[in-house]
């Protein structure tokens, strides 16, 4: 028999808040981005296992286009990143009050 | 807990997991807790691969196959692109916080979030009607069935990625381009170098 369902599922709630403890603690938004990133991953995980545990192919079929919008919101985070960076020369979370209208 | 510790479990099945699991759980706290950017970013690679791991052990060939192709070899290459650009040697800012308390609010609110998961992941709770059809026990290969899926009843999601990608690709040009005066004026300045070198 295979590792149970709800392993996995401990796992992933336990990378969820690790990617959770980083976005919240640091201060650097690259690393805030690299903690979404493991959120992200976490929620893959739990997909995964669930498809695996109905027999659904669907749970896989979402992953896949959970990757695709993570792979735009990175480029489009970066992106923006490298914008805020040009005018303030550092790259702390507090800097983005600037964005205050 | 102890009656999933009696049911028997394939001995190759556990040490995988439980060597994925750990390079999971290390590769997170690195990144939460390294001080160097690249060091996050490295361990963030163990971390993927170590889900790609768990996504083959749960019979997801494909999508263990796009996390390494994709997290792994593009997004996380991105991201040390841009750590690269934006210099590694910046002292992140440590001091006070503009929201007092927040650090030990957030260990709260965490700690908070992982007892919620888990007790909601503790025991066999999904509850719903098993596929038959595209069930991940049929014969038919892994890459097969996502193709089905995504081709036939997820089409129009996936014609939508499709604008989302292209919207992201623009965005990110628009964002990163510097604006049209500037340039201008550095055009500018350069022929008005190359002019007085001339003279």
């Amino acid at each position: 028999m295979t590792v149970p369902g709800s392993w996995y599922l401990i796992l992933s709630a336990l990378l969820f808040s690790l990617g959770a403890l980083g976005f919240f603690t640091r201060r650097n938004v690259l690393i805030m981005f690299m903690s979404l990133e493991l959120m992200l991953n976490a929620v893959n995980l739990t997909f995964v296992t669930f498809s695996r545990m109905l027999g659904d192919i669907g749970g896989q079929t979402m992953v896949f286009f959970v990757l695709v919008v993570a792979a735009a919101e990175v480029v489009v985070g970066l992106g923006i990143i490298m914008a805020i960076f040009r005018r303030r020369s550092s790259a702390t979370a507090d800097d983005l009050s600037i964005f205050r209208g | 807990m102890i009656d999933l510790l009696a049911t028997q479990i394939a001995l190759p099945d556990l040490i995988t997991f439980l060597i994925a699991g750990c390079a999971v759980v290390l590769g997170a706290l690195g990144v939460v807790f390294m001080r160097n950017p690249v060091h996050s970013a490295l361990s963030m690679i163990m971390t993927l691969f170590a889900i790609a791991i768990l996504f083959i052990e749960q019979d997801a060939q494909f999508l263990a196959a796009v996390q390494v192709i994709v997290y792994a070899g593009a997004i996380v290459v991105l991201f040390l692109f841009v750590i690269m650009l934006l210099g590694v040697d910046k002292k992140e800012y440590l001091g006070k916080d503009r929201l007092r308390g927040q650090r030990p609010l957030a260990f709260l609110a965490v700690l908070i979030i992982f007892v919620e998961i888990l007790t909601l992941s503790r025991g066999n709770w999904a509850t719903g009607a098993k596929a038959t059809v595209l069930s991940t026990t049929s014969p038919i290969t892994n890459v097969e069935q996502i193709a089905r899926t995504i081709f036939t009843t997820y089409l129009l999601p996936f014609e939508a990625t499709s604008v989302l990608l292209i919207i992201a690709v623009v965005g990110a040009v628009v964002l990163v381009r510097r604006s049209e005066e500037r340039t201008v004026g550095e055009g500018q300045a350069i022929e008005l170098e190359a002019e007085s070198e001339m003279k």
